[in-house]
């Protein structure tokens, strides 16, 4: 018998070496952000004898919303760089602590609850995407927390009625309103005759490309094609095929990423279907994310809401821009939405907190819901009694011969002339 | 209406050449070893950023650069059997290899991020946006060439299975692997090899995947397993054309119930896996009919 126990003495031993060597890589490569990470700006005047400031997050630096996640994180280091570089908040060094979810809803609550009680942060900001956000919120609000985000503007976060929610970006439900506004600007005989609507299962999604469709409807534009498809598929070939198949001169595309909308273009260049418009609800926001997975001529003539872009005239984004250039190169361009969504959390959170002169979560709370105006590289911020951002501004904006270009509200002083109707497939 | 059903019934058959691509490896390693690999969606997706590194950086065309990836998938299963699956022994052997390939599984997609990020690519070539007409409808070229391509490595996994020695003692260990170890097989060469060879075919699996998918991240895997496992239990575990078989079939299904509704496309995918397996438990092409060939 001594032989088979040694040999499984062995094994035993083979395996807990193999499952250390595991825990060690992933913490090495994978999840190397998935710790604490401490910005790393200069340290500023008057700063070295005060205790940091720990501010904690949760954000998908793995799975579905990974690329965002990461995004998300690069955003909220930049900012804390910028900060740190100005002297800190009330005199301290900004430090971020960033857990890793996975894209996990139920992951994502645990780990705000080890933020709070286990890691005892100073403040929270919040996660990538409205589908984390909302159980992110409740455990942020059992504690008192405020929770100010970025990504969370979906209809379901704010029907928590939680006090602790702050969004800054745009409320997902109106994003696309200055589309269906154009829409009913245009001459009857100008306005695309049909529409079509795919849905990603996902609460930032769905919402707003309802929306769009009851008012393109009640404009006359009929639907041939309105459906919900789940979102963690492998691929969108079948959905794409029928929306093809449906020969719809108007393709509102709720998505979430890039992958769901370079699917539907690839099938729809396949099926050799060019509509007259293409709008996606997210995904063409991205930068050179999405052009590099389209391609730059295929990315002529699609459109996207949002509230910020890279050429935007706001000088605190020209600041932004100017300073996220010099530390990461690369054109500004090709800067990521999320980098702008993220760095706004900052922003409205220091300036609550020096306007406050203490950190202090109730006080935070009030002083968040009492009506003042924050600025911030996406725009002026302030919120309703929901934490929804009243001030925020919808935009369109348009892919144009390799630029991304602001083109609606039609009227606005940067808005440039929308391509209409969409040029044809790699032309 | 018909033609749209003639459409996903046509995108059923093509889109299950590049899942059989996928999952033939998956149920050859199964057959052979009575190992569930997990960690076959993300060496799928590792095939991926192979293809997509002999893409962009060394300009060669997806195909021809399976002439380099599969040899390099092919030793790198050698690596991963010898390393994690082979000093597995005992009565735990099949539990413990779950956990240990999803252990390899982890480890590989902590190095995609590392070495690519988190953003999301896609495998580009001028035949993955081109189709040409049939019947009325379009046929995409990449999925055409994936399912011959598809079609190629199952005949070619085939003759190697029932037309070599290496295959008779593949297959003898099938069957029973103390009685082909007393004929004189070396079981243990026969495993590393078999599992090599099911990695290696994963390669090109990863080369369809990313030249028809809308694009895809170190992530992408764990969206596929479940997909894959299905099919391999439809087709029966252990055969290759089984694979085939259940793919095209479980991708006609799908793509049929979603010209009504996408939402349920996915839920009928798994609801025609247990039906089948209601009636033949040992799904399309099960093990005892295998190892009866």
């Amino acid at each position: 018998m001594r032989p088979v126990r040694s040999r499984r003495y062995k094994n035993a031993r083979f395996l807990s070496l193999t499952v250390t060597a595991v825990a060690a890589a992933v913490l090495a490569a994978g999840c190397s952000s998935s710790g604490s990470s401490s910005a790393t700006g200069s340290s500023s005047t008057g700063s070295g004898s005060k205790p940091p400031l720990v501010i904690g997050a949760s954000l998908s630096l793995t799975g579905d919303f990974s690329a965002d996640g990461q995004a998300y994180e690069k955003g909220y280091e930049f900012w804390a760089d910028q900060v740190n570089a100005q002297g800190g908040i009330l005199g301290r060094k900004v430090e971020l602590k960033i857990l890793n979810d996975n894209s996990s809803p139920t992951q994502v609550a645990t780990n705000y609850q080890t933020l709070i009680n286990a890691d005892h942060v100073a403040l929270t900001f919040g996660p990538f995407s409205s589908l984390l956000t909302a159980p992110a919120a409740a455990v942020a609000h059992r504690y008192g927390y405020a929770f100010v985000e970025g990504a969370g503007g979906a209809t379901s976060v704010f029907a928590q009625k939680l006090n602790n929610v702050f969004d800054v970006s745009l409320p997902v439900a109106n994003e696309l309103d200055p589309f269906t506004t154009w829409i009913a600007s245009l001459p009857a005989s100008q306005r695309p005759t049909t529409a079509a609507y795919p849905m990603a299962n996902d609460p930032f999604a769905t919402p707003q490309v309802q929306r769009a469709q009851s008012t393109l409807q009640a404009l006359g534009i009929k639907t041939v094609y309105s459906n919900i498809f789940p979102e963690e598929v492998a691929d969108y070939k079948a959905p794409a095929d029928d929306v093809a198949a449906s020969k719809a001169q108007a393709v509102v595309l709720g998505s979430t990423d890039v992958p769901t909308v370079s699917s539907f273009m690839t099938a729809f260049e396949q099926q050799h279907y060019n509509p007259k418009i293409f709008i996606a609800a997210a995904g063409p926001d991205q930068g050179s994310a999405f052009t590099s997975a389209v391609g730059v001529k295929n990315a002529d003539g699609m459109m996207v809401p949002d509230a910020w872009y890279p050429g935007s005239s706001n000088s605190l984004s020209k600041a932004m821009v100017q300073a996220y250039v010099a530390k990461y190169g690369g054109p500004a361009s090709a800067i990521n939405a999320d980098i702008a969504e993220a760095y706004s959390v900052g922003e409205v959170v220091d300036q609550a907190v020096t306007h406050l002169g203490a950190v202090d979560n109730t006080k935070l709370i009030s002083y968040l819901h009492s009506g003042v105006t924050f600025q911030s590289v996406q725009g002026p911020v302030r919120f309703n009694s929901l934490g929804e951002n009243l001030v925020a501004t919808a935009y369109i904006f348009q892919w144009q011969n390799g630029n991304f270009v602001q083109v609606l509200p039609a009227g606005d002083p940067g808005s440039v002339k929308i391509l209409y109707p969409k040029p044809s497939w790699g032309s | 209406m018909a033609h749209q059903i003639y459409e996903a019934i046509a995108d059923g058959i093509l889109g299950g050449g590049v899942y059989a691509l996928m999952a033939a490896g998956l149920t050859l390693i199964f057959g052979v070893l009575d190992i569930i690999n997990v960690a076959q969606g993300i060496l799928v997706i590792v095939g991926g950023y192979l293809s997509y590194v002999l893409s962009v950086h060394l300009h060669i065309d997806l195909f021809l650069g399976l002439l380099i990836t599969i040899p390099a998938m092919f030793v790198l299963g050698l690596v991963i059997h010898t390393t994690v699956i082979r000093p597995l022994r005992g009565a735990e052997r099949t539990s413990m290899s779950l956990l240990a390939c999803f252990a390899v599984a982890i480890i590989l997609e902590g190095v995609l991020y590392w070495i690519f990020g988190a953003n999301n690519i896609t495998l580009k070539a001028s035949y993955v946006n081109a189709s040409f007409k049939v019947a009325g409808f379009y046929i995409s070229d990449i999925y055409v060439y994936c399912f011959i391509l598809a079609v190629v490595l199952v005949a070619a996994i085939y003759g190697l299975l029932y037309r070599t020695t290496f295959g008779r003692g593949v297959r003898a260990t099938m069957q029973d692997p103390i009685a082909a170890r007393l004929i004189g097989i070396d079981i243990n060469r026969v495993a590393a090899l078999t599992f090599g060879i099911g990695v290696a075919v994963t390669a090109a699996g990863g080369m369809a995947y990313g030249a028809t998918s809308g694009g895809f991240n170190p992530n992408s895997g764990y969206d596929l397993i479940s997909r894959l496992l299905a099919i391999i239990i439809l087709g029966g575990l252990g055969s290759i054309g089984g694979a085939l078989a259940a793919a095209v079939f479980m991708i006609t299904v799908e793509s049929l119930v979603d010209i009504w509704s996408p939402n349920w496309a996915i839920v009928v995918f798994y609801a025609a896996l247990v039906i089948v397996l209601t009636v033949r438990p040992a799904g399309l092409f099960g093990r005892r009919a295998v190892r009866a060939q």
